[in-house]
């Protein structure tokens, strides 16, 4: 139109156009495709004026991804809370739900939404660990109750079936489901020589795999020793070293070994392993301590651990349970004698694992900084043998005794007492003492073609190191393995599956040893059978074999990796009455505190085992109770503050026992 | 005569959202008024600041509630600059088919907005009708109506849902047949023209006095300036539209432009559906979890257009998990906060609601 004119030209005929709007659709939405089916029974409901009923024909239902009330499947929800701390408007709260079955990987919780602030934005859904949390097509909801108005979640809505809106996809997920690459030692460089296989995370390495976790602390429950891990994870994160090493040292003072050799149940139960791969909270604990310099540690008590309490403790055997009891004990103020048999303290640590798995110089580190706060390590003293238990008794208010299974144990098959079968625990100390070079190589009894016998990480451990020794020794690795179990319920761990055949170890899974065969004083081979089945149908340990199925595994030498076995022979006359062993284990209190026999504490592998970090949070919970049974007994000297907070937070750090994840088997 | 205070308060049906003009009249005609801002405030840039990067994506779209997806593209460019984060080349065509259907919608609510202070109220039914039109469209893509919570930082939060784009393309060849009848309903009704010709006018000054752009500076300076053409975002720069201007500023000319600009987003619309490539819709910032998403530091202003002018987000960032600075440059400050005060008084007490309106004011963008 042109801006000068006020009006547009018109026609006295113009209105008449509008007599087309009588043959053309209405653009208005009758109300019956409006309403929902419960928006109109509500209104038919509460209007009693209403002549006309309203109908709902074509009821309205949401697009397929409204964003509209919330499900949670409580089947696969876990309680991580994730959802609530993403929250933006704080409308997620975790209820705590006793009821609940108590089980590793998940925590006895679910979230309540408050829908007076919930802003639907569904960042819960796509930020959920389980994708337990969808939303649904429903988006109705009134009533008079305002309390009404913050709801848990389940199944259903409103206890009726409801078609689901949002859900989160691949696109949405806001969470990272992969894991940062670990550096590996490539095997064909590794098997020339003790170097360790796992390089460990830079610093970027760390902090990116750190901002992985998402803090829900599910993992804690099945660490027996309860670690800290989604707090000194957020200090990786955050780049404090200094704090993350603080933190560890609460709950663990073996973080070099454990950062290491750790089974680890707190990967199995990760949250993000729900869908993705675990945090790799191991690593993280190792790159803390191999990032923290020797000063730092002097930070971790600020003043000097004293002896506050008048009480001498005696500790025989120098493991990771004896070396936990002795920390806490130290940092409890009590004088501790640590008595070891061998050369070296450290136990299972130092010749028992590997060097290319845990080397000398991590053990050191853990163990110098527990001779620093006042510990005193007696090495090359045999209890029963230099000194007996009954002396210990006398000089001693306590003992405890973490002496662990050290002795091998072998299968009773024909040959298998030939001079050149050996056992896991004979051998692995030797290539202990071989890689820090305290014997040589020609002492090393290795033959060019070995079988082992084991489906464990033990007996990985011997292969490997028996191909360590072959290719130094021969030029080449000729290595078999053989294990009743088969792949799918190998007791092993995937990762030594994996590195073990990269290193060109053969597996014969799913086989019984039979015979070791032997030909002229010389060993042949090893004679197995077909294996059907492990375990019956109760579970039990009951393995059966198809005699018609039999190979003969070449070699000439056999390594049985069949478990290990205690030695008690320091267990003087006047006590074996009183020491009651069941399947190899000293009966005692979950404490470790042997019955009858106060002053007696046990703790590790003869006590509750199987690994590590067990045996730390053995020598915890055994160190408080020694207080527990000591303290009110004892003279104590005037305390600091500083001490009596260090005493108050290990008793209060004291571990429960740990819930065991169910393992997921990646390897088919 | 003595002067009378009145009070245009947010229950008016000519006032948009939550703000109230106070008016000291003689007789009808406005003698001092002030926009009395703060119902809304609800500190949003204050709040950004506490705020994790992936959360603020349901804050922002509160701060203009006609024409929400102007805060979510407004912000993730501005963080995704921060970031040197190139997004797919398919969620940019999205974006521009979000953003369009949000000006139409945004438009269509001021167009028929007027219905309110003139009593045209078929005018404001059909386009509330339209609207809901599209609120139909945008609850099948995102899954909400109002607040979508769909472009996010890294691209847009997931893929179109199948056969939709039909459904946008029969909807905007259908309002484009009515869009004349738009016309006749509005501006070029004789009745209507009574009104709005001629009345609350923009004078060119005033503009630049007080910083007004959109359509209030393209009708009254008659220049096309559009951050969509100065200062192309997604890509815009490979689509063709028109500015449309005009040199006198009235009621009836800005109200024009809207229904123009209308018909330019139908246009890009259609552009976008037919140039849209497969692929991709969304990056992520950076690994790890949503929580642990940090921005580099820096500083960042990134102005888009929207149904009312230049609209941006100027973003502070010191490295960390949040915000550091946020300040946000609402569209309609100008006109709404300081044109009401120094430019009303002397028009008559009904134009007021129509200042409002064909200015395009947005009461929470005023507060935020």
């Amino acid at each position: 139109m042109d801006e000068n004119k006020k009006y547009p030209k018109s026609s006295i005929f113009k209105p008449l156009r509008h007599f087309k709007y009588l043959f053309k659709r209405p653009l208005s939405h009758p109300l019956d495709t409006v309403l929902t089916a419960k928006n109109a029974d509500y209104l038919n409901k509460n209007n009693p004026f209403r002549k006309n009923k309203l109908k709902n024909s074509q009821p309205r239902t949401g697009p397929d991804n409204l964003r509209g009330f919330h499900v949670n499947d409580w089947e696969q929800c876990i309680g991580c809370a994730t959802c609530e701390e993403i929250c933006p408007t704080a409308a997620i709260e975790m209820v705590p739900r006793h009821d609940l079955p108590l089980v590793a990987g998940k925590l006895q919780q679910r979230p309540v939404i408050d829908y007076g602030r919930c802003c639907f934005c569904a960042l819960c859904v796509d930020t959920c660990t389980t994708g337990s949390l969808k939303m649904s097509k429903e988006y109705v909801f009134g009533d008079s109750n305002p309390n009404s108005f913050k709801l848990m979640p389940t199944e259903k809505w409103q206890d009726h079936e409801v078609e689901l809106g949002y859900q989160k996809s691949e696109v949405t997920d806001l969470l990272d489901l992969k894991r940062i690459e670990m550096e590996h030692v490539s095997p064909e460089e590794r098997v020339k020589s003790y170097i360790e296989v796992i390089r460990g995370y830079s610093k970027e390495f760390a902090k990116l795999e750190a901002s992985r976790c998402v803090e829900c602390g599910v993992c804690t429950a099945s660490c027996p020793v309860q670690m800290h891990i989604p707090d000194y994870i957020r200090a990786i994160w955050e780049d404090d070293i200094e704090g993350g090493l603080k933190i560890i040292y609460e709950t663990n003072p073996l973080p070099g070994v454990c950062g290491r050799v750790c089974t680890h149940n707190c990967e199995t139960a990760c949250s993000i392993a729900q869908r993705g791969e675990a945090i790799a909270i191991r690593w993280l604990k190792r790159y803390i301590i191999d990032s923290a310099p020797d000063e730092m540690y002097e930070k971790i008590f600020s003043e000097p651990v004293s002896e506050v309490i008048n009480a001498k403790i005696a500790i025989a055997g120098s493991g990771p349970s004896s070396l936990s009891a002795a920390y806490y004990l130290r940092g409890l103020g009590y004088t501790v004698d640590v008595f070891e048999e061998k050369s070296r303290a450290g136990g299972v640590a130092s010749f028992g694992a590997p060097e290319y798995r845990i080397p000398d110089y991590a053990v050191e580190k853990d163990i110098n900084f527990i001779k620093k706060i006042g510990v005193n390590i007696y090495t090359n003293t045999k209890i029963g043998k230099d000194i007996t238990l009954e002396e210990l008794q006398k000089k001693y208010d306590a003992v405890y005794l973490g002496t662990g299974f050290f002795s091998a144990r072998k299968l009773n098959i024909p040959g298998s007492d030939h001079p050149d079968v050996m056992g896991a625990m004979d051998f692995l100390p030797i290539t202990r003492d071989f890689a820090r070079g305290a014997i040589s190589l020609e002492d090393v009894n290795v033959k060019p073609s070995v079988v082992v016998v084991g489906g464990g990480d033990v007996a990985f451990d011997v292969a490997r190191n028996a191909t360590r020794i072959q290719i130094l020794k021969y030029g080449k690795a000729n290595v078999k393995l053989t294990s009743l179990e088969t792949l799918d319920i190998l007791p092993g761990s995937d990762d030594e599956y994996l590195e073990g055949t990269e290193e060109y170890i053969n597996c014969f899974l799913g086989h019984g040893p039979q015979e070791v065969v032997l030909k002229d004083g010389k060993i042949k081979g090893l004679r197995v059978t077909k294996c059907t089945r492990v375990f019956d149908e109760t579970g039990r340990f009951n393995p059966e074999f198809d005699n018609t199925q039999e190979t003969l595994l070449e070699g000439e030498q056999v390594f049985f990796s069949v478990g290990q076995a205690p030695d008690y022979s320091y267990i003087p006359e006047s006590l074996k009455d009183k020491v009651i062993i069941e399947r190899g284990k000293i009966k005692a209190s979950q404490d470790g505190q042997v019955a009858g026999l106060d002053w007696l504490f046990v703790g590790g592998d003869i006590f509750r085992g199987p690994d590590i970090i067990t045996g730390v949070s053995d020598g915890h919970r055994a160190a408080v109770a020694i207080d527990d049974f000591l303290y009110n007994k004892s003279k104590k000297k005037e305390q600091t503050e500083y001490m009596k907070n260090v005493r108050e937070a290990i008793k209060f750090n004291n571990p429960d026992l740990a819930l065991k994840p169910e393992r997921k088997r990646t390897l088919k | 005569m003595k002067e009378m205070k009145l009070f245009l308060g947010p229950q008016h049906p000519g006032m948009h959202g939550n703000a109230s003009v106070h008016m000291f009249v003689d007789g009808d005609i406005i003698k001092r008024s002030y926009l009395l801002p703060g119902m809304l405030h609800r500190g949003f840039e204050k709040q950004m600041e506490r705020k994790l990067w992936v959360n603020n994506i349901a804050l922002i779209p509160r701060v203009c509630v006609p024409e929400p997806d102007i805060n979510e593209m407004s912000f993730a460019i501005a963080t995704e600059k921060l970031l040197k984060l190139e997004i797919p080349e398919r969620a940019h065509w999205i974006r521009m088919i979000i953003l369009e259907l949000a000006r139409i919608s945004a438009h269509l609510m001021a167009y028929g907005g007027i219905g309110g202070p003139t009593g045209n109220y078929t005018l404001m039914y059909h386009a509330q009708l339209d609207r809901n039109l599209i609120l139909d469209i945008f609850e099948k893509i995102t899954g909400a109506r109002v607040y979508h919570q769909y472009i996010v930082i890294g691209g847009v939060r997931q893929d179109l849902p199948v056969g939709i784009t039909k459904e946008i393309l029969e909807f905007v060849n259908d309002l484009e047949s009515r869009l004349v009848e738009y016309r006749d309903l509005g501006i070029d009704n004789a009745s209507m023209i009574m009104r709005i010709k001629d009345t609350i006018m923009l004078p060119k000054e005033v503009v630049w006095e007080l910083g007004v752009t959109g359509i209030g500076m393209r009708s009254a300076v008659g220049k096309a300036y559009d951050i969509r053409k100065v200062a192309p975002y997604a890509r815009y720069d490979q689509v063709e539209f028109e500015v449309p201007t005009s040199s006198y500023s009235d009621a009836r000319a800005r109200l024009d432009i809207k229904i123009k600009e209308v018909q330019q987003s139908i246009n890009i619309i259609k552009q976008c559906i037919e140039k849209m490539p497969e692929g991709p819709v969304r990056v992520k910032p950076g690994r790890g979890q949503s929580m642990r998403w940090t921005v580099p530091k820096g500083h960042v202003y990134a102005p888009i257009e929207s149904s009312r002018g230049e609209f941006g987000y100027y973003m502070v960032s010191n490295g960390g998990t949040t915000p550091w600075r946020v300040g946000v440059r609402g569209a309609s400050y100008p006109q709404g906060l300081l044109g009401i005060e120094k430019y009303l008084p002397g028009t008559r007490i009904d134009d007021a609601a129509l200042w409002v309106d064909t200015m395009g004011i947005c009461a929470p963008e005023i507060d935020r």
